[in-house]
């Protein structure tokens, strides 16, 4: 056991098996359903990454990120139907369209601090989301974008591609945290004055962090679309199924560690998926009272705990 | 544009226990859009079962919402308080709170919209030849004397006083013998009583449904923004401001955008007076 | 002159915190700041390092006019401060601590590490390099303090109230690390109420009471003056 322990300590050993094993699973199970919910997983893991980049490791709290989703999902859905461009290119746009968006964004919440710049985040999605649902004849408001040939038709296919994606998020948050701007990202989370006192241009540097994030969580946004064939304002830019549900998933897991993101979108997506059998407006109450349960004992996340243990 | 200073007197009056809360306690309360919804919802049984009319239940309505806000304070958000967890897990804490409400009242009541006619609830008023809908001006006229009553209690009650001294230093406020955990319960849960009035207040000229609670947190946080966290005066002119604005929008640009104008204030008070209307930079 | 500070004012909202200092720092010096408590010393040190803008007055560095501007474009300046509430990145260890310091003028991950080992040995604290700056005791917090500052690659370092707290064994080495600081070519300013320290080490020294320049001179000048010892040295120290 504590062999196993020891292969998952070493980041990069574990992340390897983690990876061969995802990639040998469609091959071996067949199961659509079950491949489906390893895609949820992913995917939601992705938007755990992003969102901990910011949230956990450079401690900026958002509970807006759905604005970069949906207007990832946005971007990819309009520069097709509307301009005809490919859907493949269309991942690369929604990243860029996310990461764009979060300028001007976070150039004006990030004059707030802690909480405040949590909440200004979600104004700012609302805003978003108020006016793509108001621009119908650009956006085709409440009505929706349905994608009637998306950009793969196999689940097999969507597997392989979101663990595409989640490879990539996961390498780029290594990456990152390896690199000065890394270290600048946690020195601005444990202590923004020392940090200014030591050279760091926090605005700038939270920006980057941001940037990223949000382009990570964009081009979920577009995968998104491909993969469920239809998007409105109201589903992408959910504030309790995506934004809250981003920052539930990585504080379940473990916030501001590697496989907090992971650990948690096991548990919420496998979770949601039970209940939603049995319940289905049950599902949200579970939500609130995991969230409710997380915060009062387990506030450093499942991960965190399990490291806080394992060091004494 | 007078219907907009008389929403606007609500507003503030949902705006002020929130920042309220956040003055002395220093955390934002995501659930306080769902205190809304209880408040409404206790007015609509109330109405529904006993016929008891909306202004009576205040009544009922204040006390009941006030134990509410003490017990979660005490069992659920002051333990997380003194565990030092960060802040943005007490806000995240009370955003749990917020879904557990909300899908509560959606699993034992239904997603029907629900509301409360009374005799008056349609009735206008002549002043100065201006029509106006008597009900919003009696909820104007309650919220300010609720407002009055409060700035009384906290002023010049010792209560009052112990308040404002957990608000300004809660560590000197501890020295000087004040037991700053009871302190919290009662702001908390004074906050969740007038927001659970203005619940009351508010049944007669709107309805009630389960998701109505995101919405108005919403509101509230705009308002309490625009005015000064912290700021009481400010949540008085940040409600009515929004209260005026959403009006004026709502006339001259359309229904459905008169939400976004809200934001659009929000954003621009943010870039170029992130303190507030009235308030100080309390961030 | 390495910085020049001219008629320094802030007020706080109706407190005048600090009127009209003037400061003038030689290359290679230490200058002590001393006074009582809430004198406004700390304050000095927010505005030159630019965490707080002055109401009046404005300080120069090498010639250059660096009132007002951002803490982080004043330390890349070669102005550096210390916190006297000490503010380690706790859940960083002390290497890292030291790391970020040091990548305000690398950028290579491997050269900082590098680098920060050598503050590290320099400061005297490489053997705690692992350890998480948050369970330091304060002691050890304080150097980190300084070891951090110092892999900036200041040219004038800013310490405030560095020995608060400290036995007088570590009182003697942080004198003996300030020291060798000044002999690698750094200029301080140090804000310190541990007097024998102080007057140890200062060249010059400057006192502050009420927020005003009350004397300045060589520590022997400082110590004999009528107003200081009235407004502050201790008996102790008058009785030599």
């Amino acid at each position: 056991m504590s062999k196993l322990i020891h292969i998952l300590r070493d980041e990069t050993k574990a992340s390897l098996l983690i990876l061969i094993i995802a990639a040998i699973v469609p091959l071996v199970i067949r199961n659509a359903y079950f491949l489906h919910l390893i895609i949820l997983i992913m995917l939601w893991t992705v938007l755990g990454a992003s969102w901990n980049l910011l949230g956990g490791y450079t401690g900026q709290v958002s509970f807006g990120h759905a604005a970069f989703f949906g207007m990832g999902a946005y971007a990819a859905c309009l520069l097709y139907v509307k301009l005809g461009v490919s859907l493949w290119i269309g991942f690369i746009a929604a990243g860029i369209a996310g990461a764009l968006i979060s300028l001007p964004i976070g150039a004006i919440c990030f004059r707030l601090k802690g909480p405040y710049f949590a909440l200004s985040v979600l104004a700012f999605s609302e805003v978003l989301r108020l006016i793509i649902l108001h621009w119908k004849s650009f956006t085709e408001g409440a009505v929706g974008i349905l994608l009637i040939d998306p950009v793969l038709s196999s689940k097999t296919g969507y597997y392989y591609l979101i663990l595409a994606i989640t490879v990539l998020t996961m390498m780029t948050v290594s990456y990152v945290l390896r690199k000065r701007m890394g270290y600048y990202f946690l020195a601005i989370r444990e202590d923004e004055d020392a940090a200014g006192a030591l050279g760091i241009f926090s605005t700038r540097y939270k920006l980057v962090a941001l940037g990223i994030s949000a382009f990570f969580t964009g081009i979920t946004g577009a995968f998104f679309a491909n993969y469920t064939n239809y998007i409105d304002p109201y589903i992408v830019f959910s504030i309790g199924d995506v934004s809250i549900a981003m920052v539930l998933i990585v504080v379940l897991g473990g916030i501001g560690t590697y496989w907090g993101p992971l650990i948690g979108s096991v548990i919420v997506v496998l979770l949601s998926e039970g209940f939603r059998n049995i319940f289905a407006s049950a599902s949200l109450l579970i939500y609130g009272a995991l969230i409710i349960i997380v915060i009062m004992f387990l506030p450093r996340g499942i991960v965190g705990n399990i490291k806080a243990r394992y060091r004494k | 544009m007078v219907s907009g200073i008389l929403v606007g007197g609500l507003y503030a009056l949902i705006a002020l226990g929130m920042t309220m809360i956040f003055g002395v306690m220093r955390i934002v309360n995501l659930a306080h859009g769902e205190f809304l919804m209880v408040g409404m919802y206790v007015c609509f049984w109330l109405f529904k079962w006993w016929g008891i009319d909306p202004y009576l239940s205040l009544i009922i309505s204040i006390p009941t919402l006030f134990i509410l806000g003490v017990l979660l304070q005490r069992f659920i958000i002051q333990p997380v308080i003194k565990a030092q967890a960060p802040g943005e897990n007490q806000i995240l804490l009370t955003a749990g709170i917020g879904l557990v409400l909300t899908n509560l009242a959606l699993v034992l009541c239904s997603p029907n919209y629900y509301t409360v006619l009374t005799p008056y609830s349609n009735a206008t008023v002549l002043v100065e030849k201006i029509s106006v809908s008597l009900p919003m001006l009696w909820n104007f006229i309650i919220s300010f004397g609720l407002t009055g009553l409060l700035y009384l209690f906290v002023m010049k009650t010792d209560v009052g006083s112990s308040i404002r001294a957990v608000a300004q230093n809660p560590d000197a406020a501890r020295l000087m013998g004040i037991n700053t955990d009871r302190i919290t319960i009662i702001t908390f849960a004074i906050g969740s009583a007038l927001v659970g009035a203005a619940g009351s207040l508010f049944m007669p000229i709107y309805y009630v449904f389960p998701a109505i609670g995101e919405i108005f947190t919403l509101k509230a946080f705009i308002v309490v923004v625009l005015g000064g966290m912290g700021s009481a005066i400010g949540s008085l002119v940040g409600g009515l401001t929004l209260g005026v604005v959403e009006s004026i929008g709502a006339a001259y640009i359309s229904m459905g955008l008169k939400d976004g104008l809200g934001f659009i204030i929000f954003v621009l008070v943010l870039i170029f007076k992130p303190s507030g209307l009235v308030g100080k930079t309390r961030f | 002159m390495l910085l020049e500070v001219k008629g320094l004012t802030k007020h706080f909202a109706g407190l005048v915190a600090v009127m009209d200092i003037d400061l003038n720092v030689q290359k290679g010096e230490i200058l002590g700041l001393i006074g009582p408590n809430g004198a406004g010393k700390t304050t000095i040190f927010s505005v030159i390092s630019g965490f707080l803008k002055p109401t009046k007055g404005s300080v120069f560095f090498n010639g250059q006019n660096i009132t007002g501007l951002s803490p982080p474009k004043i330390c890349h300046l070669g102005v550096t401060r210390t916190f006297q509430l000490v503010k380690p990145l706790a859940q960083l260890t002390v290497l890292e601590n030291v790391m970020v310091g040091v990548f305000s003028k690398v950028v290579n991950a491997e050269e900082a590490k590098k680098q920060a080992m050598e503050v590290l040995e320099f400061t005297g604290q490489l053997s705690q390099k692992d350890a998480k700056a948050g369970s330091l005791p304060q002691g050890d917090r304080k150097r980190l303090e300084i070891s951090r500052a110092l892999a900036t690659q200041p040219n004038l370092l800013l310490l405030d109230e560095c020995m608060a707290g400290l036995n007088p064994h570590e009182i003697s080495e942080a004198i003996e690390l300030i020291r060798k600081i000044r002999k690698k070519g750094v200029t301080l300013i140090v804000i310190e109420h541990v007097m024998k320290a102080i007057m140890s080490i200062s060249d010059q020294i400057v006192v502050i009471n009420h927020g005003e320049k009350i004397m300045e001179g060589t520590p022997e000048q400082v110590v004999n003056d009528q107003e200081v010892i009235k407004a502050y040295l201790g008996e102790d120290y008058v009785k030599r």
